[in-house]
């Protein structure tokens, strides 16, 4: 399967960069790695260096490319994935305010909306 | 996630703090008191979670889990959280909770089925406004799912104001105090 993973720096797109390469290493799965730069709390080096140890750890081998749309990173995510025929896009499945209520981030609900493939959360 | 919020100008209430007794609609005599910190409250608000239908769960809380309840529970009742909690007898009939959020506090309400609509959640939802006030709460916010019409109106009526109608949720804010930079 062709995976498009789209990971920010929250710990929730962490997790789903986790689980999508554990997946891809039992599944052979062809894994391209969208990271998008939303001035949160990891900067781009540090989610480029994440994604690099993660996929070492599983063994597997993945394109990494960024995201370049500031405003609208989801918009540019559903089009990567419906232009270049991928099977599904992999997006972290929100983090949690201190109250501990589940919210899931804008590129997330726009990715849901719009995206003809279908979409994982992972949680 | 950090998010500039934004708040109303202006200052709502006076709000009265607990305790407060009161008759609800379906003429049950109800006590609203600060949490006490003790065990046996907090096994009360256990079996009220647990037994907590999964219709009314919102953004994943309260969690299915018994253990995940507990864990929940531990950390909003935490001695840096305000709670109140709604009391028919010994039964926990409602609780609300204001867990610290940088400057401000976020807020949750909750009222077992057979409690809901009998004015129980307004009074409780005051109750803690007054409390949050007298312990020098200054900014509150919450979110509410956008279908939840009922909470809305509620939120709305007490002073809320929306900040924030951009995404799955909406997030509402209310002012108790002004700023006070001096301490």
């Amino acid at each position: 399967m062709r995976i498009l993973l789209g990971i920010g720096s929250a710990d929730d797109s962490l997790q789903a960069l986790e689980r999508t390469a554990e997946r891809a290493a039992e599944a052979d799965d062809e894994v391209t790695v969208a990271i998008i730069d939303d001035d949160g709390p990891r900067g781009v080096g540090e989610i480029e260096a994440a994604v690099d140890g993660t996929l070492d750890g599983w063994g597997i081998t993945a394109e990494i490319r960024h995201v370049e749309s500031e405003t609208d990173p989801g918009s540019e995510l559903v089009e990567i994935a419906e232009s270049e025929g991928f099977d599904r896009i992999v997006i972290g499945g929100g983090t949690t305010s201190p109250m501990g209520k589940i919210q899931l981030g804008s590129t997330a609900e726009f990715v849901l909306l719009n995206s003809h493939v279908s979409v994982t959360l992972v949680r | 996630m950090t998010r500039d919020r934004g708040y109303p100008e202006a200052i709502a209430g006076p709000f009265e703090g607990p305790p407060r007794t009161f008759e609800d609609r379906a003429g049950r005599t109800i006590e609203i008191r600060a949490h006490d910190g003790s065990n046996e409250e907090y096994e009360a608000l256990a079996s009220m979670y647990i037994e907590f239908d999964p219709a009314d769960r919102a953004q994943g809380i309260p969690p299915s889990q018994e253990q995940r309840v507990r864990e929940w529970l531990e950390a909003i009742l935490g001695e840096d959280c305000l709670n109140v909690i709604a009391w028919d007898d010994g039964t926990a009939a409602g609780h609300a909770t204001l867990v610290p959020d940088g400057d401000a506090y976020e807020l949750a309400i909750f009222v077992l089925q057979a409690y809901q609509e009998a004015g129980i959640g307004t009074r409780l939802l005051k109750t803690l406004l007054g409390y949050g006030a007298e312990e020098g709460v200054e900014k509150v916010w919450l979110t509410v799912e956008r279908w939840n019409k009922p909470a809305v109106g509620l939120y709305k009526k007490i002073g809320f104001e929306t900040s924030d109608a951009e995404s799955f949720e909406l997030e509402m804010g209310i002012r108790l105090a002004d700023a006070h930079d001096d301490d």
